[in-house]
């Protein structure tokens, strides 16, 4: 719009700063829309020229070229669960003594309560101690190598603890060919992945390496995979925004399942793990979770590119890893959620935010979804179905676009947010909100409530500078 | 001793989270220790029993029925949390509306509505440039109405601008109309064919309220910011309104407000001007001729007003008025002070005062200190800082008119209320309730003021003009009117 367009046509106004202007305006009838201004909330001048050499002019230009290309790989996706194998088979090089967890790389010394209290459960589970205490002497004692499940193609809620007998669901994305790995959710109550370890724990665990997950195997090679785009689209219109809530998609996996499994199965066995995931309204979760690894993996490793690729926490530090800085991870110190509790319980109990399954907020769902599923909105505040499609609306300021196939109808239609671009973090201030369940900080005691967390701007702004030194070495 | 009350809705399903939300709220009430309403499931009746939350009747629900269970300090606080949490699950009665999409960032207001080609910038000074080169990044024109922005800022986002053929108004740009709509601190003037490129604020009110009152009215009103016609700046966005005005088919003629320019500006800026092949006035402050013999000089905004307007404003005799107004005053009253919100109309006091021989001290010009007759422009950063406007808060003038009312040597003040846009809704109050002071007082001095604005301004003009009349102001035509009022009161003592 040039200046002389603006003489000719007269003002159409964007008020930046003081709202009294526009509402002036807006009184005579001129067209002028206030911007709900804020200062950055980034302090440090070399972040924020950082964020602005990105933002403007020919980088800028790159940059939203390499997004392009990003989004392009994340939105032709074509995810399907295939097979479920044990973890060992799985992943190479995954043996005795090795432990995967959730978040950023971490050291035994590092880990909070739950993470110790699944890793002493994880190394019962797998037979390399025989008690906990044992077990904890042998993860101090420097003989247990742990890695994160991002560094092979896995991902894990909370505690996230992956180790070979585990089965492991597989998402494979048929346009990419890739594949990524999740375990099977335990239920709710007593459960590892909240660092529970007791003898309950550890008899789950069993039965799901001995009966779930070989009849699931069955049952996916038997009806070839079960699409999960669809599943995922129309869950949204059901109210799940597939991280607090996934109990509409846990009903449409099992709708999916059920006919086959009851074909493959004694049906003793079938009603047994039929009448699991059933009983479980958070069984689609960890599916959620290998789908998000699924679609963001081919994103990986774009020259340029400012899209988040991955965010994850373990218990003590919030880490990033962004398209065009390969596998680097930026990380900070996880904030606590903010949420409802159990009765009994209270902030005063609660871990500080833990898991990889903000993969699911990575591809848009999750926080992100928030607007799909009003009754989720309940954790947040006042809880309307208008503060739901706030947050939705606010997290399409941090995103390169909206998912066309996957649509809220509580907002038109709109299709979730997606792509989270590092430097519209840093320039508006708008971290990422992410919906999470909350840990008790004693290991053993599991899930105490749930609520909503948001990611630490630090991570974002160590990222911007990354990305820019990056970019002018080239 | 606590009682733990338990009560079952059969058959009754509520999402989860609703049922938390809801455990939160009753939890919250008086006497209530602790309360859940959950359904029965064997895994939630082991939570409740682990809380201590459970007994007999909770124990006896099914997985399909709502347990609501309490613990309270009585029966009466129990009985009242039950009735609410009942009440809580007949559902909410209350309408809850969507609310107007909000934008967090320029950026993002900007995608969504790209029909925006103005952004008008106020944050704090700090933040303005980076938002201002957002919006030029963005394709759109721009108004800093911040402070305090580096010159070196200004220089570099005008060229930015100048390059992708959009125009930077300000930094500290307080008033500009484009297409005769007021933007920011500006009055509600009438339309018309008069042009006008300003360096700052309350110059190009004071001008489209004068020119207006003349029967003429406002097509553009260009706001520069102060600093653009010096050498550093070099007037890029003054040398670009002149081509856009020239150019603009409903502009008959280009009045240009401002201070001197710099030296090495000048010549171009008036060369420019004067060959613009329009009609060209020049109100320069402190300029005492230009050479171009095709610009037209007015020494006061009034007269520029006059020469675009072509028409005259009806001005009382100034002796006369002065003779009425210090019949019987005090002999030891000697002095002049002026308090005023609006800097330009400081700053053309000034040289109206000089020209009839008033020496003036001012913070707002270079000036004599070594004299008592004193005006102060209440706008000035040394007067802001952390404090309002005075055009936004009219009440921070109070304090130092207060002082001057009671000053024994005063004989006359001068004051400036602002209307239009933007300024403060009842500015003339603050002024009336300092006059109150004077109230049966004999030994006073002669208080004279000016109202800026219209009879459409969104301030009711006629009710200010009215109540300051009747607290004793005497008001003028005009702020350059005032000051010649102010010199002749001087003059008679």
């Amino acid at each position: 719009m040039s200046a002389s367009d603006l003489l000719t046509s007269g003002p159409k106004v964007l008020g930046v700063g003081l709202n009294g202007f526009v509402s002036d305006l807006q009184s005579q009838n001129i067209p002028a829309l206030a911007v709900d201004w804020r200062p950055p909330a980034t302090t440090n001048p070399e972040v924020l020229a950082a964020a602005d050499r990105l933002s403007n002019n020919s980088l800028a230009e790159m940059i939203d070229k390499a997004n392009e290309k990003a989004i392009e790989r994340m939105l032709s996706a074509d995810p399907v669960l295939v097979e479920v194998q044990p973890a060992g088979d799985l992943i190479e090089g995954l043996g005795k003594h090795q432990i995967l967890h959730a978040g950023p790389p971490l050291a035994w010394d590092a880990m909070c309560g739950p993470m110790r209290g699944a890793v002493c459960g994880a190394i019962v589970l797998e037979g390399w101690a025989k008690t906990l205490e044992a077990a904890e002497q042998l993860a101090a004692s420097g003989e247990i190598e742990f890695s994160p499940n991002h560094h092979h193609g896995a991902v894990g809620p909370m505690t996230g603890m992956t180790t070979q007998s585990m089965p492991l669901m597989v998402v494979e994305n048929r346009t990419h060919g890739n594949r990524a790995y999740c375990a099977i959710n335990e239920g709710l109550g007593k459960v590892m992945r909240f660092g529970g370890n007791d003898e309950a724990v550890i008899e789950k665990l069993h039965w799901l390496e001995s009966t779930l997950g070989p009849l699931l195997a069955d049952t996916l090679l038997a009806c070839d995979g079960v699409g999960l785009k669809n599943i995922i689209a129309r869950g949204l219109s059901m109210g799940d925004e597939m991280h607090q809530r996934n109990v509409a998609c846990t009903s449409l996996l099992l709708r999916e399942l059920a006919p086959t499994m009851a074909r493959v199965s004694e049906p003793d066995t079938a009603y047994e793990v039929l009448n699991f995931i059933a009983g479980n309204d958070q069984f689609f979760l960890n599916v959620a979770m290998a789908m998000g690894k699924a679609i963001m993996d081919p994103v990986r490793d774009i020259t340029g590119s400012s899209v988040v690729t991955a965010m994850s926490r373990n218990g003590t530090e919030f880490g990033i890893r962004v398209s065009g800085c390969g596998d680097e991870w930026f990380t900070a110190p996880v904030e606590m959620p903010r949420g409802l509790y159990f009765p009994g319980f209270s902030e005063k109990d609660a871990n500080p935010d833990m898991g990889d399954s903000t993969i699911v907020e990575t591809v848009g769902l999750g926080g992100f979804a928030m607007a799909a599923s009003p009754a989720v909105a309940g954790f947040v505040g006042a809880g309307s179905a208008s503060d739901a499609a706030n947050y939705t609306n606010q997290m399409a300021e941090i995103t390169c676009t909206r998912n066309p196939e996957w649509t809220i109808p509580a907002l038109d239609f709109a299709g979730v947010p997606s792509g989270i671009d590092v430097r519209k973090v840093v320039n508006s201030g708008i971290t990422p909100t992410i919906n999470t369940g909350v840990a008790h900080k004693e290991p053993g005691i599991g899930q105490v409530g749930a609520g909503i967390v948001n990611a630490p701007l630090a991570c974002f702004e160590q990222a911007c500078r990354a990305l820019d030194k990056r970019l002018s070495a080239i | 001793m606590s009682e733990i009350i338990n009560e079952v809705r059969k058959g009754f399903y509520l999402d989860s989270v609703a049922l938390m939300r809801m455990s939160a709220d009753i939890s919250a009430l008086g006497g209530i220790l602790d309360a859940v309403l959950m359904t029965g499931t064997p895994a939630n009746k082991q939570i409740m029993k682990d809380a201590g939350l459970l007994n007999d009747t909770g124990e006896a629900a099914g997985a399909n029925d709502l347990v609501i269970a309490l613990r309270a300090d009585g029966t009466s606080s129990a009985n009242r949390a039950l009735a609410q949490a009942q009440k809580s699950l007949q559902g909410k009665t209350k309408n809850t509306t969507s609310s107007e999409r909000r934008y967090s960032t320029l950026s993002s207001a900007s995608a969504a509505a790209p029909e925006m080609n103005l952004a008008l910038i106020s944050t704090p000074g700090a933040y303005a440039a980076r938002e201002a080169q957002l919006a030029l990044d963005h394709g759109m024109n721009v108004m800093i109405f911040s402070d305090n922005v580096s010159v070196e800022k200004e220089a570099a986002l005008k060229r930015k601008a100048r390059d992708l053929d959009l125009l930077v108004m300000g930094p500290d740009c307080g008033t500009a109309y484009i297409n005769s709509v007021p933007l920011a601190f500006a009055n509600a003037v009438a339309k018309g064919t008069t042009s006008v490129i300003a360096a700052s604020g309350t110059g190009l009110q004071e001008f489209a309220v004068l020119l207006t009152k003349l029967g003429a009215g406002i097509r553009h009103g260009i706001g520069v910011g102060g600093r653009d016609m010096s050498d550093e700046v070099g007037a890029i966005s003054t040398m670009m309104a002149i081509d856009l005005l020239a150019a603009d088919e409903l502009t008959d003629q280009i009045v240009l407000i401002s201070k001197p320019p710099g030296e090495k500006t000048a010549k171009a800026v008036f060369e420019k001007l004067a060959n613009c092949g329009k009609p060209a006035i020049a109100c320069v402050f402190g300029l005492n001729e230009i050479e171009e013999k095709n610009i037209r000089q007015a020494s006061t905004l009034l007269a520029a007003a006059e020469m675009a307007s072509g028409a005259r404003l009806e001005v009382s005799d100034h002796n006369k008025s002065a003779k009425t107004l210090t019949k019987g005053m005090n002999a030891k009253r000697k002095n002049l002070k002026g308090l005023y919100t609006g800097g330009t109309l400081c700053t053309e006091a000034h040289l109206v005062l000089k020209d009839n021989s008033v020496r003036v001290s001012s913070n707002a010009v270079q000036s004599d200190p070594s004299t008592p007759h004193q005006l102060i422009d209440l706008g000035a950063d040394e007067y802001t800082l952390g404090k309002p406007h005075p055009m936004l808060e009219p009440a921070v003038r109070t304090p130092f008119l207060l002082e001057e009312l009671k000053d024994p040597a005063n004989a006359v003040i001068m004051l400036d209320v602002v209307l239009g846009y933007g300024a403060h809704d009842d500015p003339a109050h603050e002024v009336t309730q300092a006059m109150q002071t004077l109230h049966g007082v004999s030994d006073k001095p002669v208080v004279i003021g000016t109202v800026c604005g219209t009879n459409d301004d969104p301030q009711n003009y006629q009710q200010q003009c009215e109540v300051l009349k009747q607290a004793g102001v005497t008001l003028c035509s005009c702020n350059s009117e005032m000051a010649k009022l102010g010199a002749a009161i001087l003059a008679q003592l």
